[in-house]
């Protein structure tokens, strides 16, 4: 177990740069969860954290140690691709013993670390299989276990979970969890997986176009973005952005593009008539209330456990979420509102503006 | 629409038969001059099989000629070509595959370059190459000159198996512990199985074949291979083709042995199951 320093790495692929100073302390043990969309940087910091990438700028600290120019094997990291990686011509079993062997520890060793891992997975009755001869889930575990039997200072996991079906996927995130609490192993854990994200995660690392813009614990992330990029990002459906400009007579509020005034539960400190964006997640907005205002019902989603309403409040696109089937039959109107406590505020550069 | 498929079904089988008919039948016509006595060679015009068979013509070549040197010889030249391409190409391929450096651009396109040559124009420079140094009309030397001309193709052709074998295998194995040797030698290296198996077939039958260096590079019998023997039929007056063919005929086994022996990595997909599926 250890913890893992980043500091200022940037990585260039050729004349491109792809990570722009990156620096990210992760304590022993704790379970870091690295977000953000298509093509910024997730797997190239994980991969560099791995040793697979050479690092262009910046220093990687792993236990008190520089690991800059260390070879991946004698980082004593764990990985589990989002391929699985799995060697097709080693039965289950040597998938899982492969690390220790090359290290020449010995058999009964081997032995007793391989049968404590396939029993903590469930593999028990497959470790004669050959990886084609798995499912995907049983593949899935086995790279897992592959990962565990060396007892690494460290975890990394790249979309572990992307190939899987939604139900396994959900069985093996709560596997997930398990493991890290028994194990209390330092981990890094890509995902595209908002759900993945909040639940695992001690701390959440939201990156786009290779910058990270917030890390913090999920709730933090949810309450208090940091940014626009960060308040789009985590929750879904996404939180609703309305631009409007801000007044701060007779009270502070943001005045909507169509005259509406939406109140604000306290003096953000703007200049009056700045650009700002109001921001409410879809579970926040209030439906069916006297007052209010007039909002045109484009489209019903009923998700089972809630309904997602596709809402034009003059001509801007809102979503909300309920849990009241009521909603299901409501006319081609619904009058909502915004309570001034679960209002977000960004100015005009998109950074967070404190409400509460 | 059930009847277009029977007619599609049909018409590939079809196109199979007529491809296996076309490319077997001159080795059927091989063995049919082998076995077919001399007298009635001419006599009987064309035909698919001739009224009675000799083996004399098999006896002949392996108790009274040369042959059983010129196989001999053969069979080490191109066992011993096959294996050192084979060793240095899987190599030079994986190199070619995974590692990125300066020049490579140019050092696969002077490969190419090499291949572009006809062949004619070495044989003098070849040989005051290996004159001097006392390669010519000897074993050593060809399978040098075999190995020079066979590695680029072998290269290629190893590149494209390792190509085919996700990179994600050799990262995870260094992750595991492995230094990049190891992974090669480990993890990949028994993937490549059939296209090392694919090598050995094709550089086998290549050097097995080959005819105007052996018949350039060696003089006398002692160290000729077989197609340089097999021209030994054709004199000044006359060609015996019983014989000739009988030679051509024991001249295939060999290579048959050969690929069944290596037909098992050729159609295994060994990576079956490496990654999701
Ligand atoms: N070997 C490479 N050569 C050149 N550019 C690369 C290379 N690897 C990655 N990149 C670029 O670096 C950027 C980040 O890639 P990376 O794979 O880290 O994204 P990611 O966040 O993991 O995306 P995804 O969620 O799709 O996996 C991308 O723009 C990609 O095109
Ligand atoms: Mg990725």
């Amino acid at each position: 177990m250890a913890s893992i320093d980043i500091a200022g790495i940037t990585k260039n692929f050729g004349n491109i740069e792809v990570l722009h100073g990156i620096d990210l302390d992760i304590e022993d043990g704790e379970f870091i969860v690295l977000v953000g969309p298509s093509g910024c940087g997730k797997s190239t910091l994980l991969r560099m954290i791995a040793g697979l990438e050479e690092v262009s700028s910046g220093d990687i600290t792993i236990a008190g140690r520089r690991v800059n120019d260390l070879a991946p094997r004698d980082r004593d990291i764990a990985m589990v691709f989002q391929s699985y990686a799995l060697y097709p011509h080693m039965n289950v079993a040597g998938n899982m013993s492969y690390s220790l062997r090359l290290r020449r520890t010995a058999k009964d060793r081997i032995a007793q670390a391989v049968s404590g891992a396939a029993g903590k997975l469930g593999l028990e009755p497959l470790l004669d299989r050959r990886p084609k001869a798995l499912s995907g889930g049983q593949r899935q575990r086995v790279a897992m276990g592959r990962a565990i039997v060396r007892q690494p200072k460290a975890f990394l996991f790249d979309e572990p979970l992307s190939n899987l079906d939604a139900r396994l996927r959900e069985q093996m995130r709560a596997e997930i969890k398990r493991l890290h609490a028994e194990l209390g192993a330092t981990s890094i854990y890509v995902t595209h997986d908002q759900i993945e994200a909040m639940t695992l995660a001690d701390r959440i690392v939201a990156m786009q176009g290779g910058v990270v813009q917030q890390v913090g614990t999920p709730l933090d992330l949810y309450d208090r973005p940091a940014n626009l990029f960060v308040a789009g990002f985590i929750g879904s459906p996404g939180m609703n952005f309305l631009p409007g400009r801000y007044d701060a007579a007779p009270g502070p509020a943001v005045i909507l593009a169509d005259g509406a005034r939406i109140a604000l539960p306290l003096d953000p400190g703007l200049a009056p008539g700045a650009e700002v964006t109001l921001g409410i997640r879809p579970e926040h907005v209030a439906l069916g209330e006297s007052g209010g205002m007039e909002a045109g019902v484009d489209l019903i989603e009923p998700t089972g456990l809630g309904i997602i309403l596709h809402l034009s409040l003059q001509g801007v696109g809102l979503k909300a979420f309920t849990a009241d089937r009521g909603v299901l039959n409501s006319g081609p109107s619904i009058r909502v509102s915004l309570p001034s406590a679960h209002l977000h505020l960004f100015d005009s550069a998109g950074n967070r503006v404190a409400l509460r | 629409m059930r009847n277009f498929r029977l007619i599609g079904t049909v018409a590939h089988r079809l196109a199979l038969l007529v491809y296996i008919a076309v490319a077997l039948f001159p080795l059927y016509w091989l063995l049919k001059i082998a076995v077919t006595p001399d007298k009635l060679l001419y006599t009987e015009g064309v035909r698919l099989w001739p009224s009675h068979i000799t083996w004399s013509h098999f006896r002949f070549v392996i108790e009274n000629s040369d042959f059983p040197i010129f196989f001999r010889n053969s069979v080490i030249v191109s066992g011993s070509t096959a294996v050192v391409v084979t060793a240095l190409s899987s190599l030079s391929g994986y190199a070619l595959s995974r590692f990125s450096f300066r020049f490579k651009f140019w050092l696969v396109g002077l490969m190419l370059v090499t291949q572009m040559f006809p062949l004619v124009m070495l044989v003098a420079p070849i040989f005051k190459l290996l004159s001097p140094l006392g390669l010519t009309n000897s074993l050593t030397g060809l399978v040098i000159v075999y190995t020079a001309f066979n590695l680029p193709f072998a290269t290629f052709l190893m590149q494209s198996f390792f190509d085919g074998i996700p990179k994600d295998l050799e990262e995870a194995a260094m992750i595991d512990g492995a230094s990049q040797f190891t992974a090669f030698r480990e993890i990949i290296l028994p993937l490549t199985l059939p296209g090392i198996a694919a090598t050995l077939g094709f550089v086998f039958t290549a050097a097995w074949s080959e005819l105007l260096f052996a018949l350039m590079l060696i003089s006398g019998n002692d160290a000729a291979t077989f197609p340089v023997g097999l021209l030994g039929f054709v004199s000044k007056f006359a060609v015996d083709f019983g014989q000739m063919m009988a030679a051509g005929v024991l001249a295939l086994i060999p290579a048959c042995i050969f690929f069944l022996l290596i037909q098992r990595y050729l159609v295994q997909g060994l990576t079956a199951g490496a990654v999701k599926g």
